[in-house]
C-alpha cells in the first residue's frame, strides 16, 4: 500500500469530501493561498476557488458561528481554528450554541460542521499553543470528539466526520503531520466510535491518545524485551468512546496505564479510569496508572517542555510501576 | 410627516396585519407574565413589552423563506416571524407540543422552518450565526436574507464587532437590527458606551447605519424594505438601530425601577408603539376604530385558546430528556 503523510491524509480528506459534496466548504484564518500555517490545505484554493475555501480574517467567534449558521441550513462547512487553544476564544459558539442547538431546539436542528485543531507540544511554542483541550470537549454533551494518530485514521475519521451530522472538534497534532503511513488509494471511512489496538499484548493494557499512541508503541517495544508484552489501544475518538474494546483488554491483561499530553489533573484519563473502575474493577489486579503531562502551563525551553510532557521513558516507568 | 407615502406603498390587509401581530405579541407576554406570577410558567421570561414595533416592522418585510436570530427576549421576533403563539405558549410551560418539545423554554423557541433560527441565551450570539445563514444564501445563489435581532447591551460584545466585520467583508446578505431599549439589564445606555447611537458603529466596519424611532412602526418597515432590498441584491448588510424602551424589568421579577424613574418608565409608555399606530391607522383612514377592536378581540381569543392548549398538553415524558442530544442515539 502507498504511504502519505498525516499531513497528505487531511487534505485528501477534505479534497475527496469537497469533491463529492458541494455543501461541503472550508472556513478559517490564512487557509487558501497560503494552504494554512501547516500547509494542510494547500492547493484547494486553486482546486475548488476562494468560494469554498473561505479566508477568514481574525474572529473564532466569527468563524464557529458562521459554520454553525451555514450548517443549519443545510450547508457541511469545516472550521479550521488552527491551534486547538484558540477555541478559548470561540467558546460560546462551540459550548453553548453548536453543541446544543439541537437539543434546546427539540431534535430539529443539525449542527453538521466539523471544527478542525491542532493539540500539543513539543515544538516550543509555550503555553498558548501547546494545549491539550481535549477533556474540555468531552465534557459537553452534543460533541463529538476525535483525536487520530495515524495517518490511515486521520483519512478515514475526518471523512467520516465531515459525514455527520453533529458538530465535531477534530483534533489533529502538529507533530504528526510529518508522519508516514499506509492510506489506500480507494475510498474507505473510519467509524466515530472505534477503538483500534495498535499492539496485541496480554500483560497490561496501554491505553494512549495521539501523538502518545507512538511513544508507547515505541515503549511496548522496549518493555517487550524485558518480557512484558504490552497491549496498546487508541481510542481514536473521545466521544463517543469504545468502552468494549477497553473492557476487553482490561480483563484480558488485569493492568491498565493510560497515556496522554493533557496535563494529568481532570485529563481525559480520568475519565476512563472511571469507567474502567465502574465496569471492569474486578478485572484489575493493579490500580490504575495514568501517565500524563505535569499540571503546568506548557513551558517554552526544549529542557522544560520535555520535562512536563511525557516520553517513552515516562511511560515505560508507569507500566514497570505496576510489576512492582 | 409622510403618511401619504406610506398609505400608497401598503395595501390595508398588510398594514392591519401587522396591528393584529404587534397586539398579538403584546396580549402573548401579558398572559405569559401572569402565568408567571401563578407559577404555572417555570424559568425566566423577558418581556419585549413596549418593543414590538421593531420586529414587526422589520419582519413584515421579511419573505417565508428568509431567516431570523433573536435574543432571550425574542417573543416578539419570533411571533412576527410567524410562529403560532400555541406551540410557543406549550414551550414556554415546558410542554411535549412546543416548539422545542419543552427543551428550550422562552430563551430557546426555534423553528427552522420558519426561518427562525431560535431566541438565544448568550447575548450577542445570534449575530455570527447570523452571517452563516447569509453565507448558505449567498453560496447557493439566494436572493434570502438572514436578519439578526439583538439590544444595546450586545453591541459590546466581541461577536458585535466580529459578526459585523466578517458580514462587511463578505457582502453578507444579513440585516443586523439593534433594538436598542435603553438598558442592559440594570445598566443605562450611557454607562455602558461612549455614544449615543449604536448605528454609528456601522462606519467603523463600512456598513450603513441607520437609526429609527423603533416605536414607529412603519418607519421600521421603510427601514428595513431599504435594508432588506440592499441586502437581496447583494450589496451588503445594514445596521438598523431602533430606539425603543422596556416597559418591564429585565426580566418578570426585576420590577425594573430601582434603576430607571418611574416618570421615565410612565413617558415611554405614553408612546406606546401599538397605541401610536393606532392612531395613525385612523388618521390615514385605512379603518375605525371599531376594526382594531374587533382585531383585538380575535386576538385575544386566539391566546386564551393558546394557553388552554399549553395547559392541556402533556408534559414530555422524565426519559425524552436523553433524546436530542446527538442525531444518532444517546451517548452515554
Amino acid at each position: 500500500m502507498r504511504e502519505i503523510t498525516y499531513r497528505e491524509a487531511v487534505r485528501e480528506a477534505l479534497r475527496e469530501e469537497m469533491k463529492r459534496d458541494e455543501k461541503v466548504f472550508l472556513i478559517g484564518e490564512d487557509i487558501a493561498d497560503l494552504g494554512g500555517g501547516f500547509k494542510v490545505t494547500a492547493g484547494l484554493v486553486e482546486e475548488f476557488g476562494p468560494t469554498r475555501v473561505r479566508n477568514t480574517p481574525i474572529s473564532e467567534a466569527a468563524i464557529v458561528g458562521a459554520a454553525l449558521g451555514a450548517a443549519l441550513i443545510g450547508m457541511r462547512p469545516v472550521a479550521d481554528l488552527t491551534y486547538i487553544d484558540f477555541t478559548t476564544i470561540a467558546m460560546d459558539q462551540i459550548v453553548n450554541q453548536s453543541a446544543k442547538v439541537r437539543y434546546m431546539f427539540g431534535g430539529k436542528a443539525k449542527a453538521s460542521l466539523v471544527i478542525r485543531v491542532m493539540a500539543g507540544g513539543g515544538r516550543s511554542t509555550a503555553a498558548q499553543h501547546s494545549q491539550s483541550l481535549e477533556a474540555w470537549y468531552t465534557h459537553v454533551p452534543g460533541l463529538k470528539v476525535v483525536m487520530p494518530s495515524t495517518p490511515y485514521d486521520v483519512k478515514g475519521l475526518l471523512k467520516a466526520s465531515i459525514r455527520e451530522d453533529n458538530p465535531i472538534i477534530f483534533i489533529e497534532h502538529m507533530l504528526l503531520y510529518n508522519e508516514k503511513g499506509p492510506v489506500p488509494e480507494e475510498e474507505y471511512f473510519v467509524p466515530i466510535g472505534k477503538a483500534e489496538i495498535r499492539r496485541e499484548g496480554k500483560d497490561v493494557t496501554i491505553i494512549a491518545t495521539s501523538r502518545m499512541v507512538l511513544r508507547s508503541l515505541r515503549a511496548a517495544e522496549v518493555l517487550a524485551g524485558d518480557g512484558i508484552e504490552a497491549e496498546v489501544i487508541d481510542p481514536r475518538t473521545l466521544v463517543p468512546l469504545d468502552e468494549e474494546t477497553i473492557l476487553q483488554s482490561v480483563k484480558k491483561t488485569g493492568k491498565v496505564v493510560i497515556v496522554h499530553e493533557a496535563c494529568k489533573r481532570s485529563g481525559y484519563g480520568a475519565e476512563i479510569a472511571a469507567t474502567i473502575c465502574e465496569k471492569g474493577f474486578y478485572d484489575l489486579d493493579a490500580p490504575i496508572k495514568r501517565v500524563a503531562a505535569a499540571n503546568t502551563p506548557v513551558p517554552f525551553a526544549p529542557t522544560l517542555e520535555n520535562f512536563v510532557i511525557p516520553d517513552e521513558q515516562a511511560i515505560i516507568k508507569g507500566v514497570r510501576e505496576l510489576f512492582g | 410627516m409622510i403618511l401619504e407615502e406610506e398609505r400608497k406603498m401598503m395595501t390595508k390587509e398588510k398594514l392591519l396585519e401587522m396591528y393584529e401581530k404587534m397586539v398579538k405579541i403584546r396580549f402573548f407576554e401579558e398572559e405569559g407574565v401572569q402565568l408567571f406570577f401563578k407559577r404555572i410558567l417555570p424559568g425566566n421570561v423577558h418581556p419585549s413589552i413596549g418593543q414590538e414595533a421593531i420586529p414587526v416592522g422589520v419582519c413584515s418585510v421579511l419573505r417565508e423563506d428568509d431567516y431570523i436570530t433573536s435574543t432571550h427576549r425574542g417573543h416578539g421576533d419570533i411571533i412576527a416571524k410567524g410562529a403560532r403563539v400555541d406551540r410557543m405558549m406549550a414551550e414556554l410551560l415546558g410542554k411535549k407540543t412546543g416548539y422545542c418539545k419543552g427543551k428550550g423554554g422562552s430563551m430557546h423557541v426555534a423553528d427552522l422552518d420558519l426561518g427562525i433560527l431560535g431566541a438565544n441565551g448568550i447575548v450577542g450570539a445570534g449575530l455570527p450565526i447570523a452571517n452563516g445563514a447569509a453565507l448558505a444564501f449567498k453560496m447557493a445563489g439566494t436572493d434570502q436574507v438572514c436578519v439578526s435581532f439583538f439590544g444595546d447591551g450586545a453591541s459590546n460584545t466581541g461577536s458585535f464587532h466580529e459578526a459585523l466585520n466578517l458580514a462587511s467583508v463578505w457582502k453578507l446578505p444579513v440585516i443586523f437590527v439593534c433594538q436598542n431599549n435603553q438598558y442592559a439589564f440594570s445598566t443605562p445606555q450611557r454607562t455602558h458606551q461612549n455614544i449615543c447611537d449604536i448605528a454609528v458603529r456601522g462606519t467603523g466596519y463600512g456598513i450603513p447605519g441607520l437609526c429609527i424611532d423603533g416605536n414607529d412602526v412603519l418607519a421600521v418597515y421603510e427601514a428595513a424594505t431599504g435594508a432588506v432590498e440592499t441586502a437581496r441584491k447583494g450589496e451588503g448588510p445594514t445596521l438598523l438601530e431602533c430606539k425603543t424602551y422596556r416597559w418591564t424589568g429585565h426580566f418578570v421579577g426585576d420590577s425594573g425601577t430601582t434603576y430607571r424613574t418611574k416618570e421615565e418608565v410612565e413617558d415611554w409608555k405614553k408612546r406606546d408603539p401599538i397605541k401610536l399606530y393606532r392612531e395613525k391607522l385612523v388618521a390615514m383612514g385605512t379603518c375605525g376604530v371599531d376594526e382594531l377592536e374587533k382585531i383585538n378581540q380575535r386576538v385575544k381569543k386566539e391566546i386564551e385558546e393558546a394557553v388552554v392548549f399549553a395547559q392541556n398538553s402533556p408534559d414530555p415524558k422524565p426519559e425524552d430528556a436523553l433524546e436530542d442530544v446527538y442525531v444518532d442515539r444517546y451517548i452515554p
